[in-house]
């Protein structure tokens, strides 16, 4: 048993820290959520609404229901991972958490990476419980094929790489829950463009090729703004 | 109470000679195109109105790495600037573009790059517009301001280019079919001369808004300070 | 250990702290006093490396604040007056969390000490949510000194406390001053602030206006001293 003396905190380890903290921040929120289940409830309820009221507003027969299958769904994930965003980040800033995550001795940008790895987590469960309700309810062709699976991870992270910077940013305006969603609309569009042709592809059974530009963009997007976030990030905290 | 610089004076003298001139110069000076006829005179204040506010745009992000790089708040005066007349020049833009789409493609509207990119490049503004109402700290709202920017520049040209391979997959468009054919012509010498003269003249207008906005700017930083000297 | 020069902090046009000159010594027990609005809480989150100075110079335990703040934050523990807990997590897992923050070694026994120093073995298990404030505040200081830290500062900490959880309060916080801590505290609670503080600086109008030891004053002159010092 150590005395609670000072040391010259050599009860440290030194240097690199930063991968430990990404994963501690991202276990943290997904251990919180599991107790509480309250953001997951909210984002799930949210998305199984929306794909409800799209089939009663959009009486559409079988065939052009395909077609839009892909549209629906990712206006779906949109809506609802602005949800997810705003709560995620609310959850630091109204308890002051956030200011104990600034107090770490690392690298801000680890805080970042760990905040968008959880929102990447419940988004992507979300993702894993509405697409089985929507193909027992509708019964599309060719729903859980692999390239469809991997557009929508793709499609995922982009959207969640950019939200979880933007979502930093709107818990400190006054008009926090409206704006998120006008910030991050519009950068995120060659997202939203780029998954439902390449989710239209996959699910149509297209040939690869055609589905190749869609998939390209996606990566370049997901690089360059995991890339931009990560730089940007710091700025967004500092005081 | 400052009056205005006599440069600036000058200035509003001078566009509004321009503006003038530019107008003359579409609507008489310009040859009648062959196939469009009169509505394509709206051309010229269109492509002008684009280019200054693309160049705005352009600005606005360039003063926000300033602004981040130095922290002095006058970079952040004027990337508010050159949003707010940016955002208005391109308004002015998308509608003479869909006054002039209507008679040639048949429709007010339609989802091709340039209008599309331009349409999200105007939310892009108005969401900087309201992330700046929501924020009071004067040097936070400058930093998110100029973040915003340079996300909002990253990703439009990704914007554009997405919509791009849509339009080569589909290239028929909801209700104005071979549109992009239609849309093109042939520029006569003459054309170029206005083209270019209205650029020349809407930019003049641009800088002439601009420093009038950045005085209105100092002027209420101004009541400011000095209402925080009554309260204290 | 904790060296301010000329410390100016602005928010846009409005001035709080205006060349502020501070300095701690190893092992001595600050109360930083003043009334609402004086600049507390913002010099405390200067200190704390949350807030960048917009002048002067902060050093702390030898490393400058802002470029060095990584290695002042591995030597600093601040308690505020939010708890900076996770409710939805037992008294635990936040220690453990936070522990990996820091990166440190042999967490769990580290932890144990920890829970046990603060009295709160008993409800490690259990969420923060079902902890009253005066448990969460107890938590908030244990997870404050989970890394060891030289120095400490805690604004307002008896805030919202009864009087059994101030009590609590006033014997951690002198079993830290005995380890040989740094402490500055921020405080309204002069009585308690008399109590445990080895020095009472006087905060107002952006500056220290006046500083002096416990031996100097005794006992029962502090509210003396304190009104003399905001009258001047």
């Amino acid at each position: 048993m150590t005395e609670n003396s000072i040391q010259n905190t050599p009860a440290q380890r030194p240097g690199g820290n930063y991968f430990g903290a990404v994963l501690a921040v991202a276990w943290k929120d997904l251990a919180a959520e599991l107790r509480s289940r309250e953001l997951l409830s909210a984002m799930l309820i949210f998305a199984l609404l929306v794909i409800l009221i799209f089939n009663f507003s959009l009486q559409l027969d079988r065939t052009t229901r395909e077609s839009v299958t892909a549209g629906v769904l990712w206006v779906t994930f949109a809506f609802a991972g602005t949800l997810g965003l705003n709560r995620s980040m609310a959850i630091e800033k109204d308890r002051g958490c956030l200011d104990g995550l600034l107090l770490a001795p690392v690298d801000r940008s680890a805080i970042y990476f760990g905040k968008a790895i959880s929102n990447l987590a419940f988004m992507l469960i979300v993702e894993a419980i509405v697409l089985p309700v929507y193909f027992v309810l509708y019964n599309p062709r060719n729903f859980f094929n692999p390239g469809f699976l991997g557009v929508i991870l793709l499609g995922s992270i982009g959207y969640v790489a950019v939200g979880t910077l933007l979502s930093t940013m709107a818990v400190q305006a006054r008009t926090r829950d409206v704006l998120l969603p006008i910030l991050l609309f519009p950068l995120v569009i060659p997202v939203l463009v780029s998954a439902v042709q390449a989710s239209m592809g996959f699910l149509s059974g297209q040939p690869f090729e055609e589905i190749l530009p869609w998939l390209n963009l996606l990566l370049v997007y997901d690089v360059i703004f995991i890339a931009a976030a990560f730089m940007a990030f710091d700025y967004v905290v500092e005081e | 109470m400052s009056t205005q610089p006599r440069a600036l004076i000058v200035l509003n003298v001078v566009s509004v000679i321009l503006l003038a001139a530019a107008y003359y110069a579409s609507l008489v000076y310009a040859p009648l195109e062959a196939v469009m006829g009169q509505v394509q005179r709206l051309f010229y204040f269109h492509v002008a109105t684009a280019w200054v506010g693309m160049i705005g745009f352009v600005l606005a992000a360039v003063a926000g790495i300033a602004y981040l790089w130095k922290k002095d708040l006058k970079w952040d005066a004027i990337s508010l600037a050159a949003v707010e007349i940016s955002l208005i020049f391109f308004f002015i833009a998308i509608v003479l573009g869909s006054i002039w789409a209507r008679p040639i493609w048949g429709t007010w509207w339609t989802w091709e790059p340039r209008l599309t990119t331009a349409a999200i490049l105007q939310m892009i503004y108005l969401a900087y517009l309201l992330l700046r109402q929501g924020i009071e700290d004067p040097e936070k709202r400058a930093r998110f301001g100029a973040i915003y920017t340079l996300l909002g520049g990253i990703s439009v040209p990704l914007t554009f280019v997405s919509i791009r391979i849509f339009r080569s997959i589909h290239p028929v468009v909801i209700g104005a079919g071979g549109a992009e054919a239609q849309g093109s012509f042939s520029m006569a010498p003459v054309m170029v001369q206005v083209m270019l003269f209205s650029i020349f003249a809407f930019s003049v207008i641009f800088v002439t808004l601009f420093w009038h906005r950045m005085r209105l700017g100092s002027l209420e930083s101004r009541v400011e300070q000095l209402k925080l000297k009554v309260m204290q | 250990m904790i060296i301010v020069k000329k410390l100016v902090k602005r928010f846009g046009l409005k001035t709080v702290l205006r060349g502020l000159d501070f300095a701690v010594e190893k092992g001595e027990f600050v109360a930083l006093l003043g009334p609402n609005g004086a600049g507390k809480t913002t010099f405390l989150r200067i200190l704390a490396s949350l807030s960048r100075p917009s002048l002067g110079m902060v050093s702390i335990a030898g490393y400058a604040l802002p470029d060095q703040s990584a290695a002042v934050r591995r030597r600093l523990g601040v308690v505020s007056h939010m708890p900076l807990l996770y409710g939805d997590l037992t008294a635990e897992e936040n220690l453990q969390f936070y522990g990996r923050m820091y990166n440190l070694p042999d967490l769990s026994v580290r932890v144990d000490d920890v829970l046990e120093m603060v009295g709160l073995s008993a409800r490690r298990r259990d969420l923060v949510r079902t902890f009253s404030r005066g448990m969460q505040q107890r938590l908030a200081i244990g997870r404050a000194v989970l890394h060891d830290p030289e120095v400490m500062l805690f604004d307002e900490p008896y805030t919202g406390l009864d009087q059994d959880a101030s009590e609590m309060l006033d014997g951690v916080l002198r079993r830290v001053a005995a380890e040989g801590r740094t402490v500055v505290m921020t405080s309204h609670d002069l009585a308690r602030a008399g109590e445990l503080a080895s020095r009472f600086d006087i905060l107002s109008r952006g500056v220290i206006a006046a500083s002096a030891s416990q031996a100097s004053l005794g006992k029962g002159n502090l509210l003396d001293f304190y009104k003399q010092a905001l009258g001047a």
